[in-house]
């Protein structure tokens, strides 16, 4: 890994319910311009860690770092800073049901930064092109969108003010294939052009083959095994065994590791395609 | 903080090279714009423009898209403008989040007059569907009642009594408190007024009629459209807003007899027993009142109280309060199957709930007063 910035440390976390302990002493790193893909079995707590690190639950122990601020000790000024530095996708899509969707991306927008009707107009059609919408959904209320919809124009959202991390959780479910092919290239896209740090947590194998650079999995309330998806392929774990070798991993592990590398070659191709095009 | 974008255009022999520098990030906000506004501004005129991008600091989707709806300004102006000297990864920006031209929303443009117009007929016309809707529930409630008196088992009894709990048993502070409150200012105004003609010891007629007959009954039917309406609305437009609804009638489960019988059952309950207790504490306000503020003692109000009211007086307060449960439960659950998606349109609906129960509880009121005068009772 080197000696990258590390952008989101989380020590010794510990988040519960009552009595029951969800998080028990979790330790992980989030590098810079990473894409780190969180799995776990469901109900294991991948979206509470996420709502914890955003600073939506209260934790019982533990530091979470997020870029060199400790979330715990911070001014609203800096919280203000913070907010704009990073962007969510939750995984019920959370959009404001009040507001159409021109109006939810462009929220970001006009909270945070000074900018014209029409530039903010432009972006967020602009928004909802990168995430593959329709300009005619721009009207639409979130009660008349498909869950595939939502996903997309949440994603949108998450990127309005173009953060450094964003967060996604269970971006591509309830997305048909050729849809969530789209959404990793876009979040591949992004992680290239951007530098773009990607907190996701996903159960979509194909997504974790595709873009993630690391793969961290959740069980007993740790991060029991975190590396590239590669080692963990090789991993004695049961859970991890099961989970990618099992009846619906088994036929993607073959095709494992060469993707990502394939990926940024078509990076490279289309840059090549851009400047022969003499644009 | 970065460096702000910048623009400086150079006229060479062949067109101009405009080279930026900065970071192109949305956070420089309308210093983005202006940058964006000078790089079309420099060029334009020229035959040629070159964007020279190697002195790009940073550059996010934001960034992207002004420089190349600049780009696509200048072309529609006719100056062929191509990039130079980018990063592969600020080509990359370029091609996949740059301008797209997107066409102007169709504007329909109507005059205020028709607007205003048109808006007062759909307010009536919603109006009429409204009742329209309040007397098709009516009539289905009427309709399954029926149906369910014969099989009592059917009715959901747990149900019934949980909701009973929070409608009747939770108001009773609140109720007490509130009509203990209009008993005591009403006997001590119904006193000083009465003084003048030396009658004051008839405030006790006063606070009995008035309070049994109608303050009881009315006070604690707007609390209670107020406090139990708006929450039978907010519960079911939000089990609506959440598709909950949709899933008890695919499973073949009538929501009226699942979420708006027991509630209305509940309803109609618990309002003549709160209205009970209503009567006790207005009465007790004005005995109270009495006692401290014209020395009565309180034998002395009981037995003026007796001669004043009759078992009519009591139950007449008492026959409306069924009447008023069911219209303030029918309108509350009527308003929350109308709850559409959005967290507005709940509010809207909470509102226009408890708005027209008050209403209708004051309308209905007087109904019942021309009734009850007609009848001679
Ligand atoms: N607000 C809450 N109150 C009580 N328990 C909760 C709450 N939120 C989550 N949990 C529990 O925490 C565990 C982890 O939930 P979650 O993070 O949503 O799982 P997942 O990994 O599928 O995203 C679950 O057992 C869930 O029941
Ligand atoms: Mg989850």
């Amino acid at each position: 890994m080197g000696r990258r910035e590390v952008v989101i440390r989380v020590r010794g976390l510990k988040v519960g319910f009552g009595d029951r302990l969800v998080m028990d002493g979790l330790d992980l790193d989030l590098y810079r311009g990473e894409v780190l893909g969180f799995v776990g079995a469901s109900g294991a707590g991948k979206s509470v860690l996420t709502r914890t690190i955003l600073g939506l639950l209260h934790k019982r122990a533990g530091t979470i770092e997020v870029f060199g601020y400790d979330i715990d000790k911070l001014h609203p000024q800096e919280k203000l800073l913070i907010g704009e530095r990073w962007g969510v996708l939750f995984q019920e899509g959370a959009l404001f049901s009040s507001l159409t969707v021109r109006q939810n991306i462009q929220t970001p927008m006009r909270e945070h930064l000074n900018l014209s009707k029409s530039m903010l107009d432009g972006l967020a059609a602009q928004k909802l092109a990168l995430v593959g919408l329709p300009q005619d959904a721009a009207d639409k209320y979130p009660s008349e969108l498909s869950g595939g919809m939502t996903k997309r124009v949440s994603l949108a959202r998450a990127l309005a003010l173009d953060p450094e991390i964003v967060f996604l959780d269970e971006p591509t479910s309830g997305l048909d294939p050729i849809s969530a092919g789209d959404f990793d290239d876009l979040i591949g896209t992004l992680q290239k052009t951007l530098g773009l740090t990607v907190f996701m947590v996903t159960h979509d194998l194909d997504s974790l083959y595709a873009i993630c650079d690391r793969v961290a999995v959740l069980g007993h309330g740790k991060v029991s095994a975190v590396g590239p998806i590669d080692e963990l392929l090789l991993s004695e774990d049961p859970w991890i065994k099961s989970y990618f070798h099992g009846k619906r991993g088994v036929v993607r592990a073959g095709t494992a590791a060469k993707r990502p590398a394939e990926r940024a070659g078509e990076g490279r191709a289309q840059f090549d395609r851009v400047q022969g095009g003499g644009r | 903080m970065s460096v702000a974008p910048s623009v400086t255009p150079k006229t060479g022999d062949d067109g101009v090279v405009l080279s930026l520098a900065g970071a192109w990030i949305v956070a420089a906000g309308r210093a983005l714009e202006t940058s964006a506004a000078s790089l079309t501004s420099a060029a334009r005129g020229a035959r040629n423009a070159i964007i020279d991008l190697t002195g790009i600091e940073r550059m996010d989707t934001a960034g992207a898209w002004v420089i190349d709806r600049a780009r696509a300004e200048l072309a529609e102006a006719g100056v062929q403008a191509a990039y130079q000297g980018a990063r592969p990864e600020h080509a990359l920006l370029l091609q996949e989040a740059g301008y797209r031209p997107l066409e102007p929303p169709k504007q329909v443009r109507t005059s205020p007059l028709l607007t205003l117009v048109a808006a007062v007929g759909e307010t009536v016309y919603t109006a009429g569907l409204d009742l329209i809707d309040i007397i098709d529930y009516l009539g289905e409630i009427v309709v399954m009642w029926s149906r369910l008196a014969a099989q009592p088992l059917r009715w959901r009894w747990t149900s019934v009594a949980h909701h009973l709990e929070i409608y009747s048993l939770r108001s009773v502070p609140i109720i007490a408190l509130i009509n203990f409150l209009v008993g005591a200012i009403v006997t001590q105004q119904g006193i000083f007024q009465l003084a003048r003609f030396g009658a004051s010891p008839y405030a006790v007629n006063l606070v009995g009629v008035l309070g049994l007959r109608e303050l009881g009954v009315l006070m604690t039917s707007i609390m209670i459209a107020g406090r139990t309406g708006s929450a039978i609305t907010a519960e079911i437009g939000s089990m609506n807003m959440r598709e909950e609804i949709d899933a008890l009638r695919v499973m073949a489960l009538d929501p009226l007899e699942v979420l708006i019988m027991p509630r209305l059952v509940a309803l109609a309950i618990a309002l003549p027993i709160l209205t009970f207790v209503a009567d006790m504490a207005t009465l007790a306000g004005g005995l109270i009142v009495s006692w401290v503020y014209a020395g009565m003692a309180p034998e002395v109000f009981i037995s003026r109280l007796q001669s004043a009211i009759a078992t009519e007086t009591f139950l007449v307060g008492l026959i409306k309060a069924p009447f008023m449960a069911v219209m303030i439960g029918l309108i509350a659950s009527t308003e929350g199957m109308e709850v559409r998606g959005s967290a507005e349109s709940l509010g809207r609906c909470v509102t226009a709930s408890v708005v027209k129960s008050i209403f209708m509880v004051i309308v209905m009121d007087g109904v019942f007063a021309m009734f009850f005068t007609a009848v001679d009772y």
